[in-house]
């Protein structure tokens, strides 16, 4: 048995190394210590936990039993999880983590004894309230999760799902969690405290339901928030330092990922969270809907501008890891090299449907990552740039959100791939992008349209080159 | 007068999440993907409250409605913790830098 004056220590200790953990992504070279210092510092606050309660009669096994479960679970997941679909994998993730606070929250208030909360129908009000919080927020993180889950893996449409009166229903099912607590607190009622969490579960879901699929990086940083502040209320609960720490890191960690999204998308939090972008309004498109002529190319084409070209910009989307083109690409572009063209990528902070999506995509298919460029870094390049080869990426190029106070991504930072002596799209169709806004770049003499499925088009590019 | 214990660990929690703060702007764009997979496998030694769970036994035994939900709990985390520590690892092992020889 440990006191507990040494694994408050060790705690911190742990609490500590997750800093180091986060802090190590600051550059490719050091991420992967940073990783170890994080499994460094698991290992350690799970090694205190055992030795602090000290007690390894046959309970012990059972908790090994399911940490192995779970383990091996997890384990498998993480080998066999294609890449394109790491944005449902760590949705799924929060999910797991807002129901493991909701059970652990569940088991504090049925046997306060075991945590020192007080006793059964009399556990301390501070304690009350912080389970109940961390149980709330637990459980709107695991259902906000399953919706966003739902609709990444397409099981669910993507489109927004709105109704009347919808956000007044949110509003009045947050203050009545509040009220709850406060009689939960007079009550100490069981009911009471299964209300909270029934309640936070239908919150959850109403909260997600509305937003659509692009605004999907939004929805997963902000539910790695809630993640994150759901594990430091139990870690108030439980008096642990390790959990306060990582709570207040992974909670502070989504808010600024949600913050840095909605600036790549020049959007209020608010009004993601809102939602209902996309499927409304849209009353400015009729009179530019006669035809307009685009030229129409193939893979020839081409690949003579390229050949032709002495240094090109891709600008990858979410169509690539949909086509899953990045195998593709990189082989096109190590052809390109071959011929001595100079290529590097240029990222949208909103590109795919989670941060650092298209890094991943491209990382995976062994592009190095001084190539790849964030938007700041290379918007300045395309105007000395030959050619722009976007493949599937639509709104983040669009120009109207420089020039079109109309239009609604007025305002967002864009590619100035129009600034390019040509520029190659590849694309399905004309079809508008997620804002359902006309891209006007698709009408221009320099634009070269390539209607066909990324990966096969950028196969094709390469046998012609 | 003696300071509520509370008050400590909500300086703790204040002063984390400046930390925080701080750390994660210096997070380079192009690695947002595995921090978001790390945080969720660190804020997953929430299982150190399953593990208290897990193991209280009282007049019903091992197995009652308390510590059943702590062993649910240890195995939703430790699905977390594996998963999400592993795949932050394959993740970053694809980031290469050019070759120098070439």
């Amino acid at each position: 048995m440990m006191s507990a004056n040494l694994s408050a220590i060790f705690y911190l200790i742990s609490g500590v190394l997750f800093i180091l953990a986060l802090r190590g992504l600051s550059s490719p070279e050091t991420s992967r210590q940073g990783n170890f210092f994080g499994i460094l510092g698991m290992i350690i606050a799970i090694t205190v936990t055992f030795l602090s309660i000290g007690n390894f009669s046959n309970g012990f096994v059972y908790v090994l039993i399911f940490l192995i479960i779970g383990g091996l679970i997890g384990t498998f997941i993480a080998y066999k999880i294609p890449m394109t679909a790491m944005p449902e994998l760590v949705a799924g993730f929060h999910s797991l983590v807002g129901l493991a606070a909701v059970f652990v929250a569940i088991s504090a208030f049925l046997n306060p004894e075991a945590f020192n909360l007080g006793s059964t129908g009399n556990i301390k009000i501070g304690s009350l309230i912080e389970m109940s919080i961390g149980a709330s927020v637990g459980a709107i993180t695991f259902s906000g999760s399953i919706i966003a889950f739902l609709k990444l893996q397409g099981i669910m449409s993507g489109s927004p799902i709105t109704f009347k009166g919808q956000h007044l229903i949110n509003l009045l099912l947050g203050l009545s969690i509040i009220v709850l607590i406060f009689y939960l607190c007079k009550t100490q009622s069981d009911s009471l405290f299964w209300r909270i969490i029934g309640i936070s579960f239908l919150l959850g879901l109403l909260l997600i339901i509305p937003i659509g699929g692009a605004d999907m990086p939004v929805v997963i940083s902000m539910l790695n928030s809630y993640s994150g502040w759901a594990a430091a209320g139990i870690g108030f609960t439980l008096e642990n330092t390790a959990l306060i720490i990582t709570g207040a890191l992974v909670g502070s960690s989504g808010a600024i990922l949600s913050y840095i999204m909605c600036k790549g998308m020049n959007r209020s939090f608010f009004s993601v969270i809102l939602g209902g972008f996309g499927a409304t309004e849209q009353s400015s498109s009729p009179q530019n809907k006669e035809q307009k002529p685009v030229k129409n190319g193939n893979a020839e084409d081409a690949a003579f501008l390229m050949k032709n070209a002495s240094s090109i910009i891709i600008v990858p989307g979410y169509g690539m890891a949909v086509a899953q083109a990045q195998h593709a690409l990189r082989e096109m572009v190590d052809t390109l090299k071959k011929n001595d063209i100079k290529v590097t990528y240029a990222i949208h902070p909103v590109a795919g449907r989670m941060p650092g999506h298209m890094n991943v995509l491209l990382a995976e298919a062994n592009v190095p990552y001084d190539e790849v460029f964030e938007l700041e870094e290379i918007n300045n390049d395309f105007a000395n740039a030959d050619v722009a080869f976007v493949i599937g990426a639509n709104d983040v190029t669009n120009p109207a959100a420089k020039t079109d106070p109309q239009s609604p991504i007025y305002g967002m930072p864009v590619l100035d791939v129009e600034k390019c002596k040509s520029v190659l799209f590849v694309k399905r169709s004309l079809s508008p992008g997620y804002a359902g806004i006309d891209n006007d770049l698709f009408y221009r003499d320099n634009t070269l349209m390539l209607f066909a499925d990324a990966k096969k088009m950028t196969e094709d590019i390469t046998k012609n080159l | 007068m003696e300071i509520d214990p509370f008050i400590f660990r909500l300086s703790i929690f204040i002063l984390s999440i400046f930390i925080g703060y701080y750390v994660v702007w210096s997070v380079t764009p192009s690695l947002h993907t595995p921090l978001m997979s790390v945080t969720n496998a660190i804020s997953s030694v929430i299982i150190v409250g399953a593990i208290i769970a897990g193991l209280a036994e009282n007049s019903e035994g091992i197995f009652n409605t308390s510590s059943i939900f702590g062993f649910l709990a240890i195995s939703l985390a430790a699905i977390n913790i594996f998963g999400g520590f592993l795949v932050t690892q394959r993740m970053l092992q694809m980031y290469k830098k050019k070759k120098k020889d070439k």
